[in-house]
């Protein structure tokens, strides 16, 4: 808002890169204000494919919380569901509890080996494609482009005085910011209870506090990340990048200008003149003008440049319309760069996938996916565990019994009541009741019915007689019904001989 | 900064070290950056003044807001208070025998008593209710000397054991045999005793001696009278040691302990509390109105 006309100016003779001699004396500054970036439209097979991407997570991410997944009367019909209140993550068919957490554990590790696998063979394209910080700053800049109009219509607005006709233009544009920022928080909560209630609740001033406390949350930092501070998010405050420039090597696909065949630069008029003198770059700054974080890849490699790859397109169209050969600034590891400035023929970007470095975190994530998948279809639905009274540790009873006490969970991981059979294991002579069966009805084993989805807590009282020896034994648990499952825990008989 | 080194390729002024030939820019902090920190600590100055903060000599600054962690504490004590009103009004207003009817109540009635237990009953009876063999009974097992349904329990808790000036309070009384047998009289006593739960051979002169002087309050078998609150002597659980010179001791200067009256100090719906906390520790007894259901004995088991 402060930026004033020279200081477009200073920037635009700043990012061309030359005719400024190196500032002797540069002013004692405490903070430098941002450089406003206004990225022209571009059209490309880059831009298309960033299209598609946006398109893409956006759908998932807007549409998943609404998808219904029938799972019977006793779970929610949510496809995905964090259900923070029971504990329970629901993702199509599959329901993890909070003890099941390594599944969610191992997704987070694939998720980082993904973003290794990624960036060693293709660079920052995370960064480029997918990144939400980039996809939301993304549709910022539409909405600029949308209400402001392109580049240059955008930094006239910018520099112009605050009339009544830019002050309705800011306030609709940071409208639309809002209703956005909105959106995507709304969208968030979805994810953490039923959507279609929520909404409901939520506009009717029903839902609870922390919903509305999100959203607003989300909203602002919405607005404040993708509408105003967009790539000094990139730059200044996430860390990623710092950790990509060392996950990448010399063999990573990244975004390059090719110097040796563009420099010296030259407007086309002087090359035209001049053919032998110039290269094939004719500085005609497109590649900066469309980039979303404002920078010139003609300086090389630098922390802002997020390999979205418009400056390609940018500068494959301008190639096209002089008449020279695309790929000024491509897509090319460094290795390639080196051999292609040394006058070696181009060798094509795929072959920078296939390589040991990039197999390698291929087979580590694919192996964790298949561990996963496998633990997925092994694990048991149901569970038992058993925790011994310790004070006191035996009870005598009034026939010379002793008796034992056990505090034991009977965990029914299925969307439906199930009946359970606990039973000793070994402890010969011994009998069990629970607080809810009776001492009159002591058996070896005991039937209780665990309700849908939850844990029960049974306490077990079991009885041996007087001369049983201090010994380990197992309570077992099996299901009743169709498809029986069994669990089983080892725990300790304590006996008053036992203390030795 | 007398100084001012310039980095030649940036233009950007140096920090003016050097570390092996490596020079550090010194980039100025983008300005929202700044505003952040400014935001800071204008958020700290704002929260020194609403909250308590800078200590002081004896206390520290109270804060305009007059917010204090004490004072929050009390808040939250009361509404916990408030908040358990509608079950001790529920409970308040049930008879203690129909309390096994509602599962939900007695649940909720047990979790309070376990708290209450561990306020009042811990000191003597242990944390977890085992007592200890010789001065307190166990609370955990089968063997009542008042009786071990929810309404004797009650009772006993509301007025105690042994408590002057309590009309309703538990009192029995063993006299104590003190010269009145031999020391071959007492031992054939004591081993009779033993006898009762199987832990010696009988003694024909100790049965007799039992019959004369003891039957009549602990029962021919030694059963016990939980009228009287006479423990049971054939059985395998010994208050005070079932060993032969516990049990001579026991007859010559009879132990007999004491509980205060807890109506003094806790209201009715605690006491209920607590009666069906002990209750549920896995040795309380199902209501047998009229007749009295003979429980196992030693026989029974080792037939």
């Amino acid at each position: 808002m402060s930026s004033s006309e020279a200081k477009v100016v200073a920037i635009g003779q700043a990012r061309t890169g030359r005719s400024e001699p190196p500032r002797q004396d540069p002013p004692e500054k405490l903070y430098e204000a941002r450089r406003a970036v206004h990225n022209k439209r571009i059209d490309g097979p880059f831009r298309r494919f960033k299209w598609f991407v946006m398109f893409v997570t956006l759908t998932i991410y807007y549409v998943t919380p609404w998808i219904r997944w029938d799972r019977g009367p006793y779970a929610p019909n949510q496809a995905v569901l964090v259900d923070l209140a029971h504990r329970r993550f629901y993702m199509f068919g599959i329901e993890i509890w909070p003890q099941e957490f390594y599944f969610v554990a191992g997704l987070l590790i694939m998720a980082g080996i993904g973003l290794f696998l990624v960036t060693s063979a293709v660079g920052r394209a995370w960064c480029g494609y997918s990144c939400p910080q980039t996809v939301w700053t993304d549709v910022f800049q539409h909405v600029d482009r949308f209400v402001d109009g392109d580049r240059n219509a955008r930094m006239k607005l910018d520099a112009a005085p605050w009339t009544w006709g830019k002050v309705m233009r800011r306030a609709f544009k940071w409208t639309i910011y809002v209703v956005i920022g909105f959106w995507t928080g709304g969208a968030w909560i979805m994810y953490f209870a039923d959507a279609p209630t929520l909404v409901h609740d939520f506009w009717r001033g029903e839902a609870a506090p922390v919903a509305y406390i999100t959203v607003v949350v989300l909203t602002l930092t919405t607005v404040t990340l993708g509408g105003f501070m967009r790539e000094q998010v990139c730059v200044y405050m996430c860390p990623w990048p710092r950790i990509q420039s060392a996950m990448m090597d010399e063999k990573s696909l990244t975004v390059t200008y090719k110097d040796w065949r563009g420099e010296p630069r030259g407007s086309l008029k002087k090359a035209q003149r001049n053919p032998d003198q110039f290269g094939d770059c004719v500085d005609c700054l497109q590649c900066v003008a469309v980039c979303p974080t404002g920078i010139d890849i003609r300086n090389g490699p630098q922390i802002g440049c997020i390999t979205c790859a418009l400056c390609i397109d940018a500068c494959d169209r301008t190639m096209a319309e002089i008449g020279r050969p695309r790929g000024l600034i491509d897509y090319i590891t460094l290795e390639d760069a080196k051999r292609e400035a040394a006058g070696e023929p181009a060798r094509p970007a795929w072959k920078a996938l296939l390589r040991p470095r990039t197999i390698a975190y291929f087979m580590l994530w694919g192996g964790i996916g298949l561990g996963l998948l496998f633990l997925l279809g092994a694990r048991n639905h149901v569970a038992i565990s058993a925790a011994p009274d310790r004070n006191p540790p035996f009870m005598l009873m009034s026939d010379g019994s002793i008796r034992n006490a056990y505090t034991l969970k009977l965990r029914n991981m299925v969307s439906q009541p199930r009946g359970m059979t606990i039973a000793i294991d070994g402890l010969s002579g011994a009998v069990m009741w629970t607080d809810s069966i009776g001492r009159d009805q002591a058996a070896r084993s005991q039937t209780v019915t665990v309700p849908a989805d939850e844990t029960s807590t049974v306490r077990a009282y079991v009885v041996a007689p007087n001369a049983t020896p201090q010994q380990d034994f197992a309570f077992t648990v099996r299901t009743t019904g169709k498809q029986p499952e069994s669990a089983r825990v080892e725990t300790l008989f304590t006996t008053p001989g036992g203390e030795r | 900064m007398a100084n001012k080194h310039v980095d030649q390729l940036t233009g950007t002024q140096t920090v003016g070290h050097e570390w092996d030939g490596i020079e550090e820019l010194d980039t100025p902090l983008p300005r929202w950056w700044l505003w952040t920190f400014y935001l800071t600590i204008v958020f700290a100055i704002g929260y020194v003044i609403a909250y308590p903060a800078l200590p002081m000599l004896n206390r520290a600054t109270e804060g305009e807001l007059g917010w204090t962690s004490r004072g929050q504490l009390a808040k939250d004590m009361k509404a916990a208070e408030q908040s358990r009103t509608a079950l001790r009004e529920q409970l308040a207003q049930i008879p203690i025998e129909q309390l096994p009817d509602h599962p939900d109540l007695m649940q909720q009635a047990v979790a309070g008593g376990a708290a209450a237990f561990k306020v009042n009953c811990v000191q003597c009876h242990g944390s977890g209710g085992g007592g200890v063999v010789g001065h307190y009974p166990n609370l955990n097992d089968d063997d009542w000397l008042w009786g071990g349904d929810l309404k004797a329990i009650q009772t006993t808790i509301t007025h105690g054991i042994r408590q002057p000036g309590d009309d309703a309070t538990r009192n029995s009384a063993m006299p104590p045999f003190e010269g009145m047998f031999t020391a071959a009289e007492l031992d054939a006593l004591a081993q009779h005793v033993q006898a009762l739960s199987h832990k010696a051979p009988d003694s024909a002169a100790g049965a007799k001696l039992f019959a004369e002087n003891c039957a009549i309050c602990h029962g021919a078998n030694g059963g016990g009278d939980r009228q009287v609150g006479a423990p049971r002597l054939n059985d395998a659980i010994w208050l005070y040691g079932g060993s032969r010179a516990a049990i001579e001791k026991q007859v010559v200067k009879p132990h007999m302990g004491v509980m205060p009256a807890w109506d003094k100090k806790l209201d009715p719906v605690t006491i209920k509390m607590l009666a069906a906390y002990v209750h549920s520790l896995g040795g309380g007894e199902d209501f047998a109105p009229e007749q009295q259901q003979p429980a196992a004995t030693v026989d029974d088991v080792q037939q």
